[in-house]
């Protein structure tokens, strides 16, 4: 828990860093602070945690791997921000202090022992996130992706609070423990309150996540975002999101896995197939990138459809190996943005000639998105639907695999650019820090793909 | 204070949940249907409050506090909402003096 204070003062102390202008120390104080938290939290592994604070977190091994992941992508995300926001404002110390705030309610989310905490968690995040979306305050389409996250956000927290007040209404109490006691004392009496409740807190939580028919907000915003907040968004952010699902249905509702089932995979199909088919339409990478990750929402929401002992290591997996790829194909769209000023394939074409070592991470990347054997993307696809043929849902995996195919083109895109087509670009500039980040990334995307025991074996 | 939480105990969850929910759904529709983006705000915090009411009838029915301490959690949040929210408004009533969400139709494909 120590994680959590140091990640809020951390936060605070980077505010006044920005307040007596020592610009310079910004980044390092950020990274070493998390560099502690990581620490921290990973001290607190196996400590057989009971709840505190009047039971209302829970500390366990559950939030121990996910406030790791978490932070260990926003590491690396902050890495390729050097030189970033300041191309923005001048107001530097305003961004990072707020992507603090938004981890920590990160890591409230992942270590909810209450549904008041589980809400508390979601609006420190999502307040944070509108501000993120929308600081160019200039452009218009920042605007609007702050302004469309900021009411969709809103409208989703009303069923995601109208839903917990029905568990409550059905069971007198937020704490998690005692609703799985009432789901557990009570197998055929469960009041139709609960059930409510229940689909209204799905309805909630599948907004936040952005998967389908709740994700029209997503692509925009992911879009409209600048991009260094658009990969936050889309790794941590989508990270944390299914943490907090996976632990109210694991610990909860996993009694009433006949009552929840069918409208999740009617959800996931769904999500499946809009992800994929609008997402090779595209002409942009980052709005391609934008519906990709809707797609792999619905992978993720496996997961959940396939409850079991082996979730949590599936999603895990599969939301590092997705995270890491993500932090990849973005700081290339970053570097390449920056040199041709637009995010079209077109502006990869003949990178792989000009700058091989970037070419060939983004080609690592993509393979890894697409789901490429050797590749992390794909033990985590290969995790995923194991559990769910484990289950017998033979249809929902042939429908999965179908969507990895159409998957395969759209990812491919780039890649065929980036080595089959010639342009009179110049050399794209990289740095010493975003060519760490990209070899770091890569590395861990094979490796992951190679020993896949290293972390799919935690719980 | 005895005598109000029995009055108000007299009343049947019912017709709460009925009102509650009916509310709720005149904050919905009014999401869906509106294009202002201050009106779609206002519905918002409509839903919000039918949420705050549903909390404290059932803290009185289960004679429990803690849903009325999560109506506090609630306010405070959403008055953090609305912090920002206003400012993201004013930001894009600076930038289109318009607050209609037609104008916002950049992002597309």
């Amino acid at each position: 828990m120590s994680a959590l204070i140091t990640l809020s003062v951390l936060a605070i102390v980077v505010l006044y860093l920005g307040l007596f202008k020592a610009k310079n120390a910004l980044l390092p104080v950020t990274l070493v602070g998390l560099a502690v938290v990581l620490g921290l939290a990973v001290r607190e592994w196996n400590s057989n945690a009971a709840p505190i604070y009047s039971s209302m977190m829970l500390f366990d091994n559950f939030a121990v791997a996910f406030t790791a992941i978490c932070v260990f992508s926003t590491m690396l995300i902050l890495l390729i921000s050097k030189d970033y926001f300041e191309r923005i404002s001048e107001h530097v110390a305003e961004y990072y202090a707020i992507i603090l705030f938004a981890l920590t309610g990160i890591l409230v989310m992942v270590s909810y022992h209450n549904l008041s905490m589980l809400f508390i968690g979601i609006e420190i995040m999502s307040v944070s996130l509108y501000i993120l979306a929308g600081i160019r305050k200039k452009s218009y389409s920042s605007n609007e992706a702050a302004l469309k996250y900021f009411l969709m956000g809103a409208f989703s927290t009303g069923f995601l609070l109208f839903g917990i007040t029905l568990l409550y209404g059905a069971t007198g109490s937020f704490d998690i423990a005692v609703i799985k006691n009432y789901v557990i004392s009570n197998p055929t009496h469960i009041s139709p309150l609960f059930y409510s409740g229940l689909l209204l807190l799905i309805v909630g939580l599948c907004f936040k996540v952005g998967v389908a028919p709740f994700h029209f907000w997503a692509p925009d915003v992911y879009e409209g975002s600048p991009s260094l907040i658009s990969v936050f968004m889309m790794t941590v952010v989508k990270t944390a999101g299914f943490a907090a699902f996976l632990r109210i249905f694991l610990f909860c509702f996993a009694p009433l896995h006949d009552f929840w089932m069918m409208p999740l995979m009617v959800i996931t199909i769904l999500t499946l197939f809009i992800g994929n088919i609008s997402a090779l339409y595209q002409h942009s990478f980052k709005r391609m990138l934008a519906f990709s990750s809707v797609s792999h929402a619905g992978y993720m929401l496996f997961a959940i459809v396939a409850l079991g002992s082996a979730s949590i290591n599936a999603v895990i997996l599969y939301a590092t190996a997705y995270s890491v790829a993500s932090i990849i194909a973005f700081a290339v769209l970053i570097l390449v943005k920056r040199q041709m000023g637009s995010d079209n394939y077109e502006s990869f074409n003949g990178l792989g000639r000009k700058n091989p070592f970037m070419a060939f991470a983004l080609t690592v990347a993509m393979l890894s998105l697409a789901g490429i054997p050797l590749t992390a993307g794909f033990i985590g696809k290969f995790m995923m639907f194991s559990s769910a043929l484990s289950e017998y849902h033979v249809s929902l995996v042939v429908l999965a695999v179908i969507n990895a195919v159409i998957g395969i083109f759209y990812y491919l895109r780039v890649v065929v650019s980036m080595y089959f087509k010639d342009s009179d670009q110049h050399v794209v500039q990289s740095t010493p820090i975003f060519s760490f980040v990209l070899a770091f990334s890569a590395i861990v995307t094979i490796v992951l793909g190679v020993y896949p025991g290293l972390i799919s074996n935690l719980f | 204070m005895e005598t109000v939480t029995q009055a108000l105990q007299g009343v049947p969850l019912n017709h709460y949940i009925l009102l509650s929910a009916i509310i709720f759904t005149i904050g919905v529709i009014g999401v869906l249907i509106r294009r202002n983006a201050i009106i779609i705000f206002m519905s918002v915090e409509l839903m919000l409050n039918a949420v705050n009411l549903l909390l404290t009838a059932f803290s009185v029915h289960h004679n429990d506090a803690s849903g009325q301490v999560f109506v506090f959690f609630i306010m405070a949040l959403a008055a953090a909402e609305v912090a920002v929210g206003l400012a993201i408004i004013v930001m894009i009533f600076r930038n289109t003096s318009s607050t209609d969400i037609n104008v916002l139709n950049k992002l597309k494909w």
